[in-house]
């Protein structure tokens, strides 16, 4: 039995479709990334899982129960850290942390192996109301809460979502300690470096699930050759190389532009060529191979083709 | 090449403190007309604080600010005029349209009816929504609205646009294209002064500073940050630097 499993769910508020016929599996013991901007559907579908909102269509199973009938046992059995920082800010790092575990009929010291090494970061501060911690003590604080009975699937909503690029990197090795004490975690993230950080990844845009698959996998299928760019200019090199009839799509990537070839078999000479003969200067082009970005985009501009 | 001479925000020894909390310690950085200006740094690390200072919302402890040769102690309204802000958090009125945000910004930034009227048609136009003209900012999706708030900051012609992680959640394209925008803008000489925490934004900037625990720990372009680091990547610098 796998502990989430999803077929054909779907939710609209209003007009506005968030969950578009969603069908997928997550396996024992993963990682699974839902990556996808504002937007997407991901908030909507962890909502659903966690049993906080019925859906209009389609089935949800968590650890083999149903999402709609067996709403309670569901909501023993997982932990559930949403976007929002939703603690009790007047409570005290402490206070928040027994009340979670009193919630579910357990104390601080039954499951304390589970969250020690994150909750210790937190406890010089025990005594401080939640409301006053700084961002990233917050998020430690949520993940303690939401672990402390310990959960059989973790569910993180964006959890680092405007956070700086240091703190994303130690709350990903936290992740994967949790991971090691064999608990599957369902994470969203807007944030498409995450991906290489997953298991397995489901790419999301405007309610559908483009791809489902390792991060791997999803790279070995990007269907274009593609080429890094740059010049001494960039701005004008995006510009020129947009113009050029050789080249389909021009995105900016870091330092680098990524560029696909119309044509499988056009060289990199004949571009620098072409770049030359409009006075760009320090030109360098190399074959490379895709991230999970360059894939996201591509199945964006595939699923916005098919809806013309 | 744009050539670039005048410094438009030119901060020395600029000083917040909060109580014994020192928020912002002896920031010191000139930027120059038409430059595209990364202000990065961690969660906490003090740039809110600086921006709002030069934005001459607060008045700094010491030091000095000037921000298109405006005081920040003295001349804030002549600031407020000269600038032009969004965030990520609030930038533009969720029950108003677009052309309602804009006529509203418009207003108060003092455009006549025929520039605000040009304006507006200018901006529909140019980012394709005429077909949302009339559906309330809510219902937007986060990228046009952010790409909205971007034309409504830069209505009056700001000397200087302050851009508080324009981005965060945007989806891939629409980043590019938001940065295409800024781009555009610093061709027309606009300076552009923009936090994120996408990394790889970091490389569009010009110039970048990182700031750590209050003080400006680097300040240089994108290539010679990573050369002196030994990185690959601005993460890279990034993480040696804040990480520390």
């Amino acid at each position: 039995m796998n502990p989430i499993s999803v077929h054909h769910l779907s939710k609209s508020y209003g007009n506005t479709k968030a969950l578009n016929s969603v069908t997928f599996e997550v396996n024992e013991g993963e990682i699974f990334g839902l990556i996808g901007p504002d937007g997407a559907g991901k908030t909507t579908l962890f909502r659903l899982l966690v049993t906080l909102l019925l859906p209009d269509c389609g089935s949800a199973q968590v650890l083999g129960f149903d999402c709609v009938k067996d709403y309670k046992k569901i909501r023993k059995s997982v932990g559930y850290m949403p976007g929002r920082f939703s603690l009790y800010p007047d409570l005290s790092v402490e206070e928040n942390l027994s009340f979670f575990a009193t919630i579910f009929n357990t104390t601080i010291s039954e499951n304390y192996s589970l969250i020690e090494d994150i909750y210790k970061q937190i406890e010089p501060f025990k005594a401080r109301p939640a409301g006053k911690l700084s961002g990233g003590m917050k998020q430690k604080l949520a993940l303690c809460c939401a672990l402390i009975h310990k959960p059989d699937v973790l569910f993180l909503d964006e959890p680092t979502t405007g956070v700086d690029a240091v703190s994303r990197k130690e709350f990903w090795e936290m992740l994967r300690r949790i991971k090691a004490q064999g608990i599957t975690i369902f994470v969203s993230t807007p944030y498409m470096d995450e991906a290489s950080l997953c298991d397995r990844v489901g790419l999301m845009q405007g309610g559908n699930i483009l791809s489902i698959d390792t991060p791997e996998n999803i790279i070995r299928k990007f269907p274009h050759r593609l080429l890094a760019v740059r010049s001494a200019e960039t701005f004008r090199l995006i510009g020129d190389l947009r113009e050029c009839d050789k080249i389909n799509t021009v995105y900016p990537f870091g330092d680098f532009l990524h560029i696909t070839p119309k044509s499988p078999d056009c060289d990199i000479p004949e571009i620098k060529d072409y770049l030359e003969k409009k006075a760009h200067q320090h030109i360098k082009i190399s074959e490379i191979s895709a991230n999970i970005e360059d894939c996201f985009m591509d199945l964006m501009v595939g699923q916005n083709e098919e809806k013309h | 090449m744009k050539t670039v001479t005048e410094n438009i925000i030119e901060v020395e020894m600029l000083v917040k403190k909060f109580g014994n909390f020192t928020a912002c310690r002896d920031l010191t950085f000139e930027v120059k007309k038409g430059e595209i200006f990364g202000f990065l740094g961690a969660n906490g690390a003090g740039k809110t604080t600086a921006i709002k200072i030069l934005c001459g919302l607060w008045k700094p402890t010491s030091g000095k600010a000037l921000i298109g040769g405006f005081d920040v102690y003295t001349e804030t309204n002549k600031i407020k005029k000269n600038i032009g802000y969004m965030s990520q958090k609030f930038s533009l009125y969720e029950d108003l349209t677009p052309v309602e945000n804009i006529r509203f910004y418009g207003g108060i930034y003092g455009l006549s009816r025929s520039l605000i009227k040009e304006k507006t048609a200018l901006a529909l136009h140019e980012l394709g929504l005429e077909e949302v003209k009339d559906l309330h900012v809510s219902a937007m999706p986060l990228g046009w609205k952010q790409k909205l708030a971007f034309t409504v900051a830069m209505l009056h012609e700001p000397k200087i646009v302050f851009l508080d992680e324009p981005t965060g959640g945007v989806d891939p394209i629409t980043r590019r294209q938001f940065w295409n925008m800024i781009y555009q803008a610093a061709h027309r000489g606009i300076t552009i002064f923009v936090t994120t925490h996408y990394m790889d934004e970091a490389e569009y900037c010009d110039r970048v500073s990182i700031m750590v625990d209050g003080e400006i720990k680097a300040l240089d372009t994108p290539d010679k940050l990573k050369e002196m680091y030994e990185s690959q990547t601005m993460n890279e610098v990034f993480l040696k630097l804040a990480r520390g």
